[in-house]
């Protein structure tokens, strides 16, 4: 479960980036987090990354308070958190089976099961055939599963994806949208942050709306607001 | 942690070494370029100071004795000295010899003419000496107080002139090879520690990725500090090889070439410079990697 009480985020800037944001969110739960630039998507995917820490309010991610975890316990929190991002964040010098089978060994998991599970993983995600690509080799759609593969290898309770569609055509992005589901049916919490209006309407999923920094609406099966 | 994730992220280390090619080279060539000018000054510094404490060696005092002294009274005043921590080395000339070599300088070995001249006098019989060098240049006029006030000492010859232009040369280059070995050293570190810095900055996305994803500090760090460690053992190991070759074959030359110089041109033994270079370029190149990566990776790895 995650659970964002009445969280305050104030950058040294001045800018309040969240103001007041409470969400619950169920275990095996779907959620849209929608809004426009500046509503706040992108600082609240921070602080549940524990990249930034809340000026006022409490993060609790399966019973863990973020605020009593030390930073040397922040890897461990981490690891059981999936993510994707828009821009993929793959390690370009590294090849498809490497990047997803860093996921595993840095949880030191033995190599014998690395080597059962990433083209497992791969296999998957539709790329069983490109293990050896580097991700130079791929198309934005194909990197984009990379990074899926990578965020899931190490089965998270929660995957958080930030715009995972964002850098895609619409048959990627459906293709994608697709995985994430699938991922969801195998009992995962995922969290999207998007834009993307057609997707969101279009899958009938818990959709909350951000506006500078605030939650303005909370909808099971909503759809995107229009904010103006 | 398990010693197949050790050895995954020693691995990784090397790995990166031919990920980032270009950089790697160019921490090597940096660290190379800076230890080959630190090793060459520092071979020509500690030769330079050899011979100027050869030179200093060679600056003799001469004692001479009161006329009419006894053997037994010199041997005496011998001993004095001889205890003395300023002598390098002590040599007795009798007054005999003394006459005989400079008879000998004087009539080109004719013994016939020095007969004729001077028949069995010694014009030479008071000039019995002790010839003496000192360790340090800079104690001899305390030390020709001390030979002057010693009991049967008439005089005593040293060059006060020479004692102390030597002592100002050694001064001199001594304040000077300390601060071009400090500024070669600290250019040295600025650079080497540069470029690894900006090797590791290019690549702190690569970092933040690993931290997301849930890379522990360690995980992130220790291929980084291989790599640095490695960079910076090949980079301070070449330019010792380099040297350690160079040093015989430029010293050889010079003996050859100033043959003529041979009596003070004497280079330190090739052991004896690279006992001290190789351990310190080492150290440096070592030290520079390991502590640049360190530092460098902590300013990255709070995400």
């Amino acid at each position: 479960m995650l659970v964002l009480d009445h969280v305050t985020m104030k950058y040294p800037t001045g800018t309040t980036a969240l103001n007041d944001v409470s969400i619950t969110i169920e275990k095996g739960e779907f959620v849209f987090i929608v809004g426009s630039s500046g509503s706040g998507k992108t600082t609240l995917m921070k602080l549940l990354l524990k990249e930034l820490d809340p000026t006022a309010g409490t993060i609790m991610i399966n019973g863990k308070d973020y605020s009593k975890v030390k930073r040397k316990d922040i890897p461990k929190i981490r690891r059981d958190i999936g993510v994707v991002f828009q821009n993929f964040r793959l390690l370009k010098d590294r090849n498809v089976y490497e990047n997803v089978a860093f996921a595993q060994r840095i949880v030191e998991t033995p190599p014998r099961y690395i080597r059962r599970q990433v083209p497992s993983m791969l296999t998957m995600v539709g790329l069983g055939d490109k293990y050896k690509s580097f991700p130079k080799e791929l198309s934005g759609g194909e990197q984009q599963r990379v990074a899926l593969a990578r965020a899931l290898v190490n089965n998270p309770s929660i995957l958080l994806a930030d715009e995972p569609t964002g850098n895609l055509d619409p048959k990627n992005s459906w293709d994608i949208m697709n995985l994430l589901e699938e991922v969801n049916k195998r009992g995962t919490t995922v969290v999207v942050v998007t834009h993307n209006r057609e997707i969101v309407n279009a899958m009938k999923k818990r959709v909350v709306t951000l506006k500078k920094g605030t939650i303005i609406s909370d909808e099971k099966k909503g759809g995107y607001i229009d904010e103006d | 942690m398990k010693i197949s994730t050790l050895w995954y992220c020693f691995l990784q280390g090397l790995k990166n070494i031919k990920r980032n090619l270009l950089f790697s080279l160019a921490s090597v060539g940096t660290i190379v370029a800076c230890l080959f000018l630190f090793g060459t000054f520092y071979a020509i510094v500690m030769n330079f100071e050899a011979i100027m404490q050869q030179m200093e060696e060679s600056v003799a005092v001469t004692v001479f004795f009161d006329s009419g002294i006894s053997q037994e009274k010199i041997d005496e005043i011998g001993e004095a000295i001889r205890v003395r921590p300023e002598v390098n080395t002590m040599d007795f000339m009798s007054a005999e010899d003394a006459w005989k070599q400079y008879s000998n300088e004087l009539f080109h070995g004719d013994q016939e003419k020095i007969d004729a001249a001077f028949g069995t006098d010694n014009p030479l019989a008071d000039y019995a000496s002790y010839n003496i060098t000192i360790t340090e240049v800079e104690k001899q006029v305390e030390f020709v107080e001390f030979l002057e006030g010693l009991d049967g000492v008439r005089k005593v010859k040293s060059s006060e002139a020479t004692a102390k232009q030597l002592e100002s040369i050694n001064a001199l280059v001594g304040y000077a090879s300390v601060g071009v070995i400090v500024i070669l050293l600290l250019v040295s570190i600025f650079l080497i520690s540069n470029t690894i810095t900006i090797g590791i900055t290019i690549r702190k996305e690569e970092i933040s990725i690993m931290k997301l994803i849930g890379a522990t500090d360690f995980f992130v760090r220790t291929p980084f500090i291989v790599e640095g460690i490695t960079i910076g053992l090949v980079g301070s190991a070449i330019p010792c090889v380099f040297l350690f070759f160079m040093y015989k074959m430029v010293t050889d030359f010079l003996t050859n070439t100033f043959s003529d110089l041979a009596s003070w041109l004497k280079f330190l033994p090739r052991n004896e410079v690279f006992q001290v270079l190789v351990p310190v370029c080492l150290l440096i190149g070592v030290g520079i990697g390991f502590v640049g990566s360190l530092i460098t990776t902590r300013k990255h790895l709070k995400v």
